[in-house]
C-alpha cells in the first residue's frame, strides 16, 4: 500500500471549485447522491415533531459542553474502571504518535481501520506508514478512496465522488477483481480480500460517535459490520475520538442517536450500534484484549473558548449540512481541500488549520441558511459563518477577532472603500451629496468591480436617487392639486 | 499527564459555560402507545423493510421452524449457544432435521480461520426488540460471544414476544442499564449492508447476509 497523498491544498479552493463545475461526472455524482439523501432524510422524518426533538439535541449536546472538563474526567475514571487505557493528545501529531507507541509496545505491523474522521483529521494512515506500519480502511467506501489514493469526498460516504464503472476500474487494477457493473460482486471480492486482512491485523483503530461518562462506554454507529470487526477481532483496539464527542449518560445517547442516523441517511437506525465498555475479560472467548482511548484535542479546547465559536462542537458528524447545501452539491467535496467539506468544514476548518489558509471557505457560501435548518443540534452555521468573514478581515472593532490567523483577508483599499462609505452614510447631508454625485457621474461607474463582477454584471446607478425621485413626485402632486 | 492537564485548563479558564438547570425534556422521543401487537407489526415492517426476515412462531414449534429455514438455505452446520434454554432445547430435540450443531466452546484465537470460512450459520437468543426501529438487542456473553452474531453468513435470532419496547430509549430505562453496562452491547437492525458504490444497497458486507429473527410467541 503506498502513502496517502498529501492533503490538498486548501489554499486552492477557487481554481479547484472551476474544474469541478466544468465536469459534468463529479457534478452529476454528487446531484443524484444529494438528491437521494435529502428525499430519505425528509421520509424519515415524517411522523416526527422534528423541531421539537432538533430543540432537544441542540440542548442534550450544550449542556453536555457546559460540563466538559468535568465531563472528561468523569469518562476517563469510568473508563480506566473498566480496563480501558486513556491517553489524551493535544493536537493531530501528538494523537499519531501515541497510536504508534502503542502499536511499537505490541509490535504490531499491520493495522485494520474501521471509518474515524478523526484519523483523517490526524493524517494518521499516513504518519504510520512513515512508521512502517501498514493501516488499512476497511469500510468499504474507505477502502475505496485509499486504494485511489485519494481523501474521502464526504464524511458519510467517503466514495460518493465515484460511480460504480470508476470503482470497478479501480478494483481492477488495484487488486484484480474482475471488471463489473455488478454492485454486489464487487462487495463480495471485498468482503473476501478485507476479511483475510481482519485475521492478520495486530491492532484495530476506530473512531466513536458518542463516549458515555457515566458508564464508560464507546458507542460506534455503522452500516456494514467493518467497525465490529476492528474493535472484535484484533487483540488491540485503539480508539481515536475528538474531546467534544463525550455525553453524561445513555438517555442522552438515545436521542441523538436517533438524530444521528435519520439525518445523515434517513435510516431509522443503522445496522450496527456497537456499544464497548470494557475490553475481553478472563470469562470471554472474544474480544480484544487491550482497549485504548486517545482523547483528542487539536484545536477544540481553544474554539471552545469562546462563546459564540463553541457551537461549533456541538456537531455529530451526520453530514446533513453538507447534503442540502447548494454549493457542496455543485463543487463536491475535494474541492475544499480540507478533511471536512461542505458547511461543517467551513465552520469547523478555520479552527483546525487557521483562517490565514481557510480564509476563502467561510465566503464560500450563498448564506442561504439551508445547513442551519436541517442541524439536528442547531448549529447557527450561517451565524458562525458571517463570525468567521468577520474575523478573515478584522472587520469589527466590537468584536476583537480571536481566530488564529484573523485579518488574512484584509485588503487595505477595500476597508477605506468600507470606512468611506460608513463615513458617507452616517450624515443625511453627506449621504445626500453623494447619491446626488454619483448619479449625476453615474456612467464613471467602473464596469469591473473585481470579484463581484466576475461572474455578474456589474449593477447599475440609477439615474435618480430615491430622495430625488420623491421629492420630484410630490412637487409634481403639489403642482396638481 | 502534561497534555491532559494542558487541555483541561484550556477548557477550564472558558466563562460562559453555566449550565442549564431546568431537566431536558424528552417528550419529543416518545412514540403513541402501542399495543403489544402493534409494537410486534411495526418490528416486523421495520425489520422487513431493511431486508430482514421475521418469522412469528408458536413457542411450541420453532424448532420446527428453524429446521425448515436452514434446510431451505442448505446450511449445513449452525454455531448455537450450549447453557442458554435455546441451545438445550436444541441440542436435546433428537430432531434429524437438524444441520450438525457446533459450540463456541473455546477461544477465538484457537478456532479463528474455522469461525471465519467453515461456519454457515449461527442462532443467538436476543434481550429484546426495538418496534419502532425494528432492533434486536444483543449482550453478547461467554456462551454467545461477540463475533457470533457477526462472522457467520447468516444469523438467525430468538426474540421473546413480550420482550419488545417501543423505543431504544424505553429499552435502556425500563432494563436499566445506566446500572451496569457488559463489556459489549449490541443493537442490530438487519443484515450487513453497505451503499458505497454510488449509493447501491450490497448486503454481506462485512457481517451476515441474512439476518433471520424468529419471534416466540
Ligand atoms: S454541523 Fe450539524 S448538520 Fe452538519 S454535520 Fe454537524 S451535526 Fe450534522
Amino acid at each position: 500500500m503506498t502513502a496517502q497523498p498529501p492533503p490538498s491544498d486548501v489554499e486552492q479552493f477557487h481554481p479547484r471549485a472551476r474544474a469541478a463545475l466544468s465536469d459534468p461526472q463529479v457534478r452529476q455524482n454528487f446531484r443524484r447522491a444529494m438528491d437521494g439523501l435529502m428525499a430519505k432524510r425528509k421520509a424519515a422524518f415524517a411522523d416526527w415533531d422534528l423541531d421539537a426533538l432538533r430543540d432537544l439535541g441542540a440542548a442534550v449536546r450544550q449542556r453536555a459542553l457546559a460540563e466538559l472538563p468535568n465531563l472528561l474526567e468523569q469518562l476517563e475514571q469510568q473508563l480506566q474502571a473498566n480496563g480501558i487505557q486513556v491517553h489524551w493528545a493535544v493536537d493531530g501529531d501528538h494523537a499519531c504518535r501515541i497510536v504508534t507507541d502503542i502499536c511499537r509496545a505490541r509490535d504490531a505491523r499491520r493495522v485494520i481501520k474501521g471509518k474515524s474522521m478523526v484519523s483523517e483529521e490526524m493524517e494518521l494512515n499516513h504518519y504510520l506508514e512513515q512508521h512502517g506500519i501498514e493501516a488499512l480502511e476497511s469500510d468499504l467506501g474507505e477502502y475505496i478512496v485509499q486504494l485511489a489514493e485519494e481523501t474521502p469526498s464526504h464524511i458519510i460516504m467517503p466514495a460518493i465522488h465515484k460511480n460504480t464503472d470508476e470503482i470497478s476500474e479501480l478494483l481492477h487494477d488495484k487488486t484484480g477483481t474482475r471488471r463489473s457493473h455488478d454492485v454486489e460482486y464487487l462487495t463480495a471480492s471485498a468482503r473476501q480480500q478485507l476479511r483475510e486482512k481482519f485475521m492478520q491485523a495486530d491492532v484495530g483503530i476506530s473512531g466513536v460517535n458518542f463516549a458515555v461518562a457515566s458508564t464508560g462506554t464507546l458507542c460506534l454507529v455503522e452500516n456494514e459490520g467493518n467497525g465490529r470487526m476492528t474493535t472484535t477481532v484484533p487483540p488491540c483496539h485503539i480508539a481515536v475520538t475528538g474531546i467534544e464527542k463525550v455525553v453524561p449518560g445513555l438517555d442522552e445517547v438515545a436521542v441523538l442517536l436517533a438524530l444521528l442516523t435519520r439525518s445523515a441517511t434517513g435510516q431509522h437506525i443503522t445496522t450496527y450500534f456497537n456499544m464497548i465498555s470494557g475490553p475481553r475479560q478472563p470469562d470471554e472467548l472474544d474480544g480484544p484484549e487491550e482497549v485504548h482511548v486517545v482523547l483528542v484535542d487539536n484545536g477544540r479546547a481553544t474554539l471552545y473558548q469562546d462563546p459564540e465559536l463553541r457551537d461549533t462542537l456541538r456537531c455529530i458528524r451526520c453530514g446533513a449540512c453538507m447534503n442540502h447545501c447548494p454549493v457542496y452539491t455543485r463543487v463536491g467535496g475535494h474541492t475544499y481541500g480540507t478533511t471536512y467539506p461542505g458547511p461543517i468544514g467551513k465552520i469547523l476548518m478555520p479552527h483546525l488549520l487557521g483562517l490565514a489558509s481557510t480564509r476563502h471557505l467561510p465566503s464560500a457560501s450563498s448564506l442561504c441558511g439551508a445547513c442551519g435548518e436541517v442541524c439536528p443540534v442547531r448549529i447557527p452555521i450561517p451565524d458562525l459563518l458571517v463570525r468567521l468573514r468577520r474575523e478573515a478581515v478584522d472587520g469589527d472593532r466590537l468584536h476583537p477577532s480571536r481566530v488564529a490567523g484573523h485579518g488574512s483577508k484584509r485588503n487595505p483599499v477595500e476597508a477605506v472603500a468600507w470606512r468611506s462609505w460608513r463615513w458617507l452614510h452616517s450624515n443625511g447631508g453627506r449621504y445626500r451629496l453623494g447619491t446626488a454625485l454619483a448619479t449625476r457621474f453615474r456612467r464613471l461607474q467602473p464596469a469591473n468591480l473585481g470579484a463581484w463582477t466576475q461572474y455578474r454584471t456589474a449593477p447599475r446607478l440609477a439615474s435618480r436617487s430615491l430622495h430625488q425621485w420623491v421629492r420630484q413626485r410630490s412637487k409634481q402632486e403639489s403642482d396638481e392639486s | 499527564m502534561n497534555a491532559r492537564k494542558q487541555i483541561l485548563d484550556r477548557l477550564r479558564a472558558a466563562t460562559d459555560t453555566a449550565a442549564e438547570a431546568t431537566p431536558l425534556d424528552f417528550t419529543s422521543m416518545e412514540r403513541p402507545p402501542w399495543s403489544q401487537e402493534e409494537c410486534l407489526q411495526r418490528f416486523e415492517q421495520t425489520l422487513e423493510s431493511v431486508h430482514g426476515e421475521v418469522h412469528r412462531v408458536d413457542r411450541a414449534h420453532w424448532l420446527l421452524r428453524l429446521a425448515e429455514i436452514l434446510q431451505a438455505r442448505k446450511v449445513r452446520n449452525l454455531l448455537a449457544p450450549v447453557e442458554h434454554p435455546l441451545g438445550q432445547a436444541l441440542r436435546q430435540s433428537g430432531r434429524d432435521d437438524l444441520p450438525t450443531l457446533l459450540a463456541y466452546d473455546q477461544v477465538i484465537e484457537a478456532w479463528q480461520p474455522s469461525l471465519f470460512n467453515d461456519v454457515d450459520a449461527s442462532l443467538t437468543s436476543t434481550l429484546g426488540g426495538i418496534a419502532e426501529t425494528g432492533s434486536l438487542i444483543l449482550w453478547p456473553t461467554r456462551d454467545e460471544p461477540r463475533l457470533m452474531s457477526l462472522v457467520p453468513p447468516i444469523h438467525i435470532a430468538v426474540l421473546d414476544a413480550d420482550q419488545l419496547y417501543s423505543t431504544f430509549l424505553d429499552a435502556l430505562r425500563q432494563q436499566g442499564w445506566s446500572a451496569g453496562m457488559p463489556t459489549n452491547a449490541l443493537l442490530i437492525s438487519g443484515p450487513s449492508k453497505t451503499a458505497d458504490i454510488e449509493q447501491t444497497l450490497a448486503y454481506g458486507v462485512h457481517g451476515p447476509r441474512e439476518l433471520i429473527v424468529l419471534v416466540l410467541g
